[in-house]
């Protein structure tokens, strides 16, 4: 097909296929294996507390990002399971563009009243009874079946 | 324009796979060197990053991901990259952040976590072929090294042991640094020439390997540098090239974007001898031959002239004039972007005299850091005086 | 005071440590396919490999013939000007004998890519391509080597549609 005459079809244009040959394995870090073992094993949500600048990081790092102090071991604390929505969505299209069969009901849910919080999933509820500021709680997986992952949880749900 | 300074440096060590996320790799690095110089947050201005393709990390937008590890929060932040050069571009920015009087101080934080890429990082590597004439033939990246690495040694009728030479002087030199990964102070050129052939003519100790790290760096204005430090680092020379990305085009035995940089960077450091007139060198080795065709290209030495120079010891930590004291690539590790930063980093502590057992004898007073990358196309060259 | 102040320790984590699940780690594949447009120039370039021919094209203001062909001069920064057809011999510019597969996978033979200085191009214009029909001991900087097509109704306009070049 030569290349300078005028396409009517998108398709016929001469393109190249390819793609990236490699996958990524992520370490937890050094903060985040605290984190996430806490989850696995205690099914707690841990947070680091900086006292230069009253931050409650959750989850919890190893460093204050406003002032670069370390937050080490005694800096830890447990940031409780519930917490309230600071906003939220409902997804209708999927990554391809593609309409979702279910649509998925996603928040930012801040933990407790630290000044950190999680994206994920609402659950046990309508999506036309959610609004900013209810009070949630997480439920976790039974602990036979976590294994030091975010999706250790399930879904938030309103508290009660 | 200002003058410059670097005043403070600090780095992790080079492993082969880090636990620290990225972001805690640049925190390591960042808060070390401001440590070193006791600074905080609050007294830096902006920040650089220099970080290698999104693929090694697999993440995206890295500098912006790394932002808060590197100290950037609520700062101007500018990322670089231009593959293995970084290392010493990202200086090079932070340098005309201050010299334009824009700003007073820069942290400058180039990170690699290259372990997080599976099965091997040649599969982000391999994208460095043309994706339409090249990449179909299924190549493997040690090919463009060895063409190369073929071309030079062709040129000037070299043999392998004139070039494995390098790779046992900064395998031994890496041996006294302290965050080294593959310092080996009994390697010897036997050792080199029989280790296993991968694309001949590059063998196994002939290559730097994958590695995870972070080097940062404090540059300063000359009033900042004066009360921060009694002995500033001065930037004296910068300068960049990029050759064309046809890279089957060109020749291969010589480094002319190295030599282009080069030229730019002495000219304003006022240099005219670069032989009489530098007292270290610390040209980027991935490869051995890396090292010699890098010397030339800096004009340390003639064309085909760098091997017959180390054999007489010439470019040894106590010779005439030392070349990878700190052990290189090759000894210290090759964290993509961080590496050529960790050339910088030991031009300030070897000029401040604060290598420890690595410190090159009599009182050097300049260095040249040098770096390279992308399509073997682009030089990077910092001239650095006390 | 020396640099070694200013070394974080960093932890190290062996393949093990990953294995036997003491450090924690997640795995993600990416879903990234692409398809390139090959543009005008290369795309008249891989019509013509189909044809079993090289082409490149012309810049009469620096007067090179390069390849691979492109429309703009990257030297005088103006458009090329013709498309030259050029022959399928080259002079082997540069060589590697090859032991590894990208994933460090061992090869018992070696594969040879080389970079070939094509003729009827400018002095020192090579392509990347693979010889052939030579043995690994054999191959010389210099050597003189012809292309070896694949079947007309094999090619596809691919690099490919060469198989090796061998000496001759």
């Amino acid at each position: 097909m030569p290349i300078l005459d005028r396409l009517d079809h998108l398709h016929r244009a001469k393109a190249i296929e390819g793609d990236l040959p490699f996958y990524s394995v992520y370490t937890a870090g050094l903060a985040g294996e605290k984190f996430f073992r806490a989850l696995k094993d205690e099914g707690k949500l841990l947070g680091t507390y900086c006292s230069e600048c009253d931050m409650m990081y959750v989850p919890g790092r190893l460093y204050c990002e406003q002032c670069f102090a370390h937050l080490n071991d005694d800096a830890w604390f447990d940031a409780g399971t519930e917490g309230s929505v600071h906003t939220f969505t409902l997804m209708h299209v999927g990554i391809d563009g593609k309409p979702l069969e279910n649509p998925r009901l996603l928040a930012f849910i801040e933990i407790g009243d630290t000044d950190g919080g999680i994206v994920h999933d609402l659950g046990e509820v309508d999506p036309r009874e959610v609004f900013i500021g209810l009070p949630v709680e997480a439920v976790l997986k039974p602990p036979e079946e976590r294994t030091g992952s975010l999706n250790d949880i399930l879904y938030f749900r309103p508290v009660g | 324009m200002r003058r410059v300074a670097i005043v403070g440096a600090g780095m992790t060590r080079f492993v082969r796979r880090a636990q620290e996320t990225g972001k805690e790799l640049a925190w390591e690095a960042a808060s070390k060197a401001l440590e070193s110089c006791e600074m905080t947050l609050d007294d830096i201005d902006c920040v650089v990053i220099g970080t290698a393709p999104e693929a090694f990390d697999g993440v995206h937008m890295k500098a912006e991901y790394l932002s808060d590890g590197a100290g950037a929060w609520r700062k101007p932040m500018l990322r670089g990259y231009v593959g293995g050069g970084t290392g010493v571009f990202s200086p090079l920015q932070g340098w005309y952040h201050i010299a334009s009087g824009l700003f007073d101080t820069c942290l400058v934080v180039c990170e690699e976590k290259m372990s997080s890429c599976q099965p091997h990082p040649q599969g982000a590597f391999l994208t460095i072929f043309d994706n339409m004439t090249e990449r179909q033939l299924e190549p493997n990246l040690l090919w463009i090294f060895a063409l190369e690495m073929n071309a030079y040694m062709n040129r000037y009728g070299l043999s392998k042991r004139d070039i494995a030479q390098v790779s046992v002087k900064n395998k031994r030199n890496a041996a006294l640094h302290p965050a080294a990964l593959l310092g080996d102070a009994e390697i010897t050129v036997e050792d080199v020439l029989a280790s296993e052939t991968l694309a001949w003519p590059v063998q196994r100790l002939d290559v730097s390997p994958v590695t995870d790290g972070a080097v940062a760096l404090v540059l300063s204005s000359d009033t900042v540098a004066r009360r921060t430090t009694d002995k500033p680092v001065w930037i004296e020379g910068v300068g960049w090239n990029l050759d064309t990305a046809y890279w089957t085009n060109r020749d291969l035995s010589y480094p002319t974007y190295v030599e282009e940089a080069a030229r730019m960077a002495y000219k304003m450091a006022g240099i005219t001898e670069p032989r009489k007139q530098i007292n270290i060198a610390e040209p980027y080795d991935p490869f051995d031959y890396k090292e010699l065709h890098h010397l030339e290209g800096l004009m340390l030495f003639d064309k085909g002239k760098a091997p017959e120079a180390t054999a007489l010891g010439i470019t040894q930590r106590d010779g005439d004039l030392p070349v990878c004291p700190s052990g290189g690539l090759l000894g210290v590790g090759n964290p993509i972007a961080a590496a050529g930063l960790m050339k910088v980093a030991e031009l300030f502590w070897q000029l401040r005299g604060e290598a420890g057992a690595r410190q090159v004898p009599g009182r050097p007073r300049r260095g040249v850091a040098q770096a390279w990358g992308d399509l073997m196309q682009v030089g990077t060259v910092i001239v650095a005086g006390i | 005071m020396t640099m070694e102040a200013h070394v974080y320790p960093t932890v190290y984590l062996s393949q093990k440590d990953i294995d036997e699940g003491r450090a924690l780690t997640t795995r993600w594949e990416p879903n990234a396919r692409y398809a390139w447009d090959t543009g005008v120039a290369i795309g008249r370039y891989l019509e013509e490999l189909k044809a079993g021919r090289l082409i490149g094209r012309r810049c009469d203001a620096c007067r090179r013939t390069v390849i691979p062909p492109r429309m703009f001069c990257e030297v005088c920064f103006r458009p090329t000007d013709d498309w030259v057809l050029l022959q399928d011999t080259g002079t082997v510019k540069t060589f590697s004998l090859c032991y590894v597969t990208w994933n460090m996978k061992r090869l018992t033979e070696p594969e040879i890519p080389a970079v070939i200085d094509i003729d009827g191009a400018s002095k020192g214009m090579g392509i990347m391509h693979m010889l052939g029909e030579v043995k690994p001991d054999e191959v010389k900087i210099g050597m003189r080597v012809r292309a070896v097509w694949k079947p007309a109704e094999e090619r596809q306009g691919d690099i490919t549609d060469i198989l090796y070049f061998k000496p001759f």
